[in-house]
């Protein structure tokens, strides 16, 4: 019970695992990070389609000034996130797809020199199609990590009604932090995005969805949405920390009690579930017109010393290592967003893309893989209550049509099984060999 | 600073839980030490050289099996639950050699046989047992009062070797059955020992607590209906060890809480029966071997739900 007297029971959930959380950097206030010499911007760091260079060597360019854009609809263009010059371009492999993307290179030259805002001078009276407009404009994409252009989520299919909207702060990730501490000190902004999307989408009820090892993240939005009159609007959600509740099917799970069908997505069943760190950014792209060029990420694990940092998209990896303090201990591995769906990256020149929220430190754990003793354990922690364990026994034997049918489509990898399974099983790898063999049969067709 | 590293590329997660096999095993080792105390403290030396007797030979034919397969021989615990576990279901006066044969059968046939841990059909040591009492009825079906380390062996029956006898047993036993004075297999006969390494093992997880439950709850039913006294079929035989640590084997249990909820609803059903019916008096054995046979059967049609499956969406995107 908090000074409000407001609070609505906690939900829980059988399903999923319970991780340590080693939130190194709850209490570390958001500082922001050195401006690089040079940024490496890719030209594809969205679900959807990769944009086009709109410079070329040797041009001049401004902080925030668009460098990429696409023709496509579900794209976000990107922009140059230091003023400079533009130096050359370059390829870089980003882990998840293993594909080479190009990236165009800005040399710094260390003025920081922004292109002018569009500042609405009336923010309240934009129509959709306006703020819909600017948020593609900026090049927003979802911040959870799915990468996901946001216009497009905004933007439902038409006769698909959204009842329900949920702004999702749940960071159930052990170790990253980037979401508390933006609810924390942009609260305001958080809700103002998400009053933005309220008025795009029109839904019945929002909900906030927030763990409860946030419980300062929680009090503190529960006070602000009474300062600002939004009581009766916004309703705070308070849930047990498991892994992986802030999945949006799990969400949707937990709060409506609706499952989301098979292959689809929750607005098929009328919700949308958005982050709060994208909500805010939401409201510095609409209201304040800024491009999306910087978000918080956690850097930390074995770094000497572990921060939430504001980034520009484009600095390398190994700068933000080197300003918190360098690696210390034996670590020899960095992972880009959690420990459990992140994505190892050997290649410290790697830059910071619009889906990073954490950069980890740790030190590698090898994988010795034994036979399935039928513990049935992963099945129990499945949140999408699959039976994991016939995954690796069906790729092994070349079964993938068996996979499919143990519904494999189903699954969104976040690895509860594979962490939880005593064989050591990589079962998460065994999916993914699955899937893609899936994919290319498929396409073959 | 950092430059200078190598940096490796390893699957997700990268995260692990840290609970791995050999330590579930080491943990039912713990948890076994209670009803293997209780066996040497009533049977004294006999106890000690069953169960070490039983424990090295299946340590010793699995190292072997495995290097006849050219695999790597990992000291991951599951022969020594086999070995301790096969030790403490047999009658104390067994000769020494029979246990060996008993042990290198539970691992060599009825484990490594089927290619291992993980796809071995039957509970190793109830697979043994099954075959000791066919190959050696005679000694497998002797049983005496527990003697302690200083006494002589009295022959005597187990509580539940005359099956019509048991209307007219003497309830004042109750207390001995609880605590093991009773005759019966070395480490079967303490209920109460038998409990608290039970408990240690669903308090740390490893074991669900439906088998046990379920299992016990339902041998209670039967015989309630059946017009017996509950109490002595939970007490007597080998039932408290079987619903502990034999049907909660993880190998040869149904995977899915439905399936371990109707697999050990049919145990409790098939104990009370063979025990009522059978030429033999323990029920549990067999009920679990035959419950092993059919838990592939019982996978199959236990399969969980999947989220989502409601409706299906065909166009996604
Ligand atoms: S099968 Fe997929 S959804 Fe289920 S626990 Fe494993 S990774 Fe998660
Ligand atoms: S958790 Fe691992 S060992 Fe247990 S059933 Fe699943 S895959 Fe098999």
């Amino acid at each position: 019970m908090n000074k409000l007297g407001v609070r609505l029971k906690k939900k829980g959930t059988p399903y999923g695992v319970k991780v340590p959380e080693s939130k190194l950097t709850a209490k570390s206030p958001i500082e922001r990070a050195p401006l690089p010499e040079k940024v490496i911007i890719p030209l594809h760091q969205n679900i959807g389609a990769p944009c086009e260079a709109l410079v070329k060597r040797g041009d001049k360019v401004l902080t925030g000034q668009k460098i990429g854009d696409s023709e496509k609809y579900v794209n976000a263009p990107v922009h140059a996130t230091i003023s400079g010059e533009i130096s050359g371009t370059t390829i870089v492999v980003n882990p998840p797809t293993a594909q080479p993307i190009e990236a165009l290179v800005v040399t710094s030259d260390g003025a920081d020199e922004w292109v002018e805002l569009d500042v609405p001078k009336n923010p309240e009276a934009l129509s959709v199609k306006e703020i819909l407009d600017r948020i593609r404009g900026a090049g927003l994409v979802g911040l959870g990590g799915a990468a996901f252009p946001t216009h497009v989520k905004l933007s439902p299919p038409k006769g698909t009604k959204i009842d329900t909207v949920i702004l999702n702060g749940c960071e159930c990730e052990p170790y990253i932090t980037s979401d508390h501490r933006v609810m924390l000190e942009y609260g305001e902004k958080v809700l103002s995005g998400l009053n933005i999307i309220r008025k795009v989408l029109s839904p019945d009820t929002i909900y906030i969805a927030i763990e409860d090892n946030k419980d300062d993240a929680i009090d503190h939005m529960e006070e602000l949405i009474v300062a600002m009159g939004l009581k009766e609007d916004f309703k705070i959600i308070p849930l047990k920390s498991k892994y992986p509740m802030g999945a949006e099917k799990v969400l949707t799970k937990m709060i409506l009690g609706r499952e989301v069908p098979i292959g689809g997505l929750p607005l098929h069943i009328g919700v949308v579930v958005h982050n709060v760190s994208t909500a805010k950014a939401i409201h510095d792209a609409v209201f304040e017109g800024k491009p999306f060029i910087e978000r918080v990420v956690t850097v930390t694990g074995a770094v000497k010393n572990p921060k939430n940092l504001l980034v520009r998209f484009g600095t390398p990896l190994r700068s933000l290592i080197d300003y918190c303090g360098g690696i210390e201990g034996k670590a020899n591995e960095v992972v880009l967003g959690g420990p459990m769906m992140g994505f190892s990256q050997f290649d410290l020149d790697f830059p910071v893309i619009k889906g990073t929220n954490g950069v980890i430190v740790k030190e590698s754990t090898p994988i010795r893989e034994q036979d399935c003793i039928s513990c049935g354990k992963c099945i129990e922690v499945c949140p999408m209550y699959l039976m994991p364990t016939v995954f690796p026994r069906y790729v092994k034997a070349g079964r993938y049509d068996a996979c499919k049918e143990a519904y494999i489509d189903d699954c969104f990898e976040c690895g509860a099984c594979a962490y939880t399974c005593p064989a050591n099983i990589p079962i998460v790898q065994y999916i993914k060999v699955a899937k893609r063999e899936l994919t290319k049969r498929a396409a073959n067709k | 600073m950092t430059t200078e590293r190598e940096f490796l590329i390893s699957p997700g997660p990268h995260l692990w839980r840290g609970l791995s096999v050999s330590q579930i095993m080491y943990f039912v080792v713990i948890a076994l030490m209670f009803p293997t105390g209780a066996a040497i403290y009533f049977f004294g030396y006999r106890a000690l050289s069953v169960i070490g007797v039983s424990v090295a030979t299946a340590v010793l034919t699995e190292y072997v099996c495995k290097k006849l397969r050219g695999q790597a021989f990992v000291m991951d615990g599951s022969a020594v639950v086999t070995g301790l576990l096969l030790g403490l279901i047999l009658p104390p006066t067994i000769p020494l050699w029979m246990v060996a044969i008993g042990s290198i059968f539970s691992i060599s046939i009825v484990k490594e046989a089927f290619g291992g841990l993980g796809h071995n059909i039957f509970n190793p040591a109830l697979g043994a047992r099954a075959f000791m009492t066919v190959s050696f009825s005679a000694q497998m079906t002797t049983w005496v009062l527990p003697m302690g380390f200083g006494a002589d062996a009295v022959t005597s029956a187990t509580p539940l070797s005359g099956v019509s006898d048991w209307q007219q047993f003497d309830p004042s036993a109750y207390q001995a059955m609880f605590m093991g004075n009773t005759a019966g297999s070395l480490g079967e006969t303490s209920a109460l020992l038998i409990l608290i390494g039970g408990i240690l093992l669903l308090g740390l997880g490893i074991i669900n607590w439906r088998i046990p439950a379920v299992y016990i709850g339902m041998v209670a039913l039967m015989a309630v209906a059946l017009g017996q006294d509950p109490l002595f079929h939970i007490l007597a035989g080998g039932l408290m060890l079987g619903a502990f640590f034999m049907a909660t084997d993880y190998v040869t249990s149904p995977l899915t809480n439905r399936g371990k909820i109707i697999f050990s609803v049919a145990l409790g059903v098939l104990t009370v029966i063979i025990r009522q019916l059978g030429g033999m008096p323990e029920g549990v054995c067999y009920s679990i071997l035959f419950m092993n046979a059919i838990t592939p059967l019982i996978d199959r049609y236990t399969k969980v739900r999947p989220y989502g499956l409601v409706e299906r969406v065909e166009s996604a995107s």
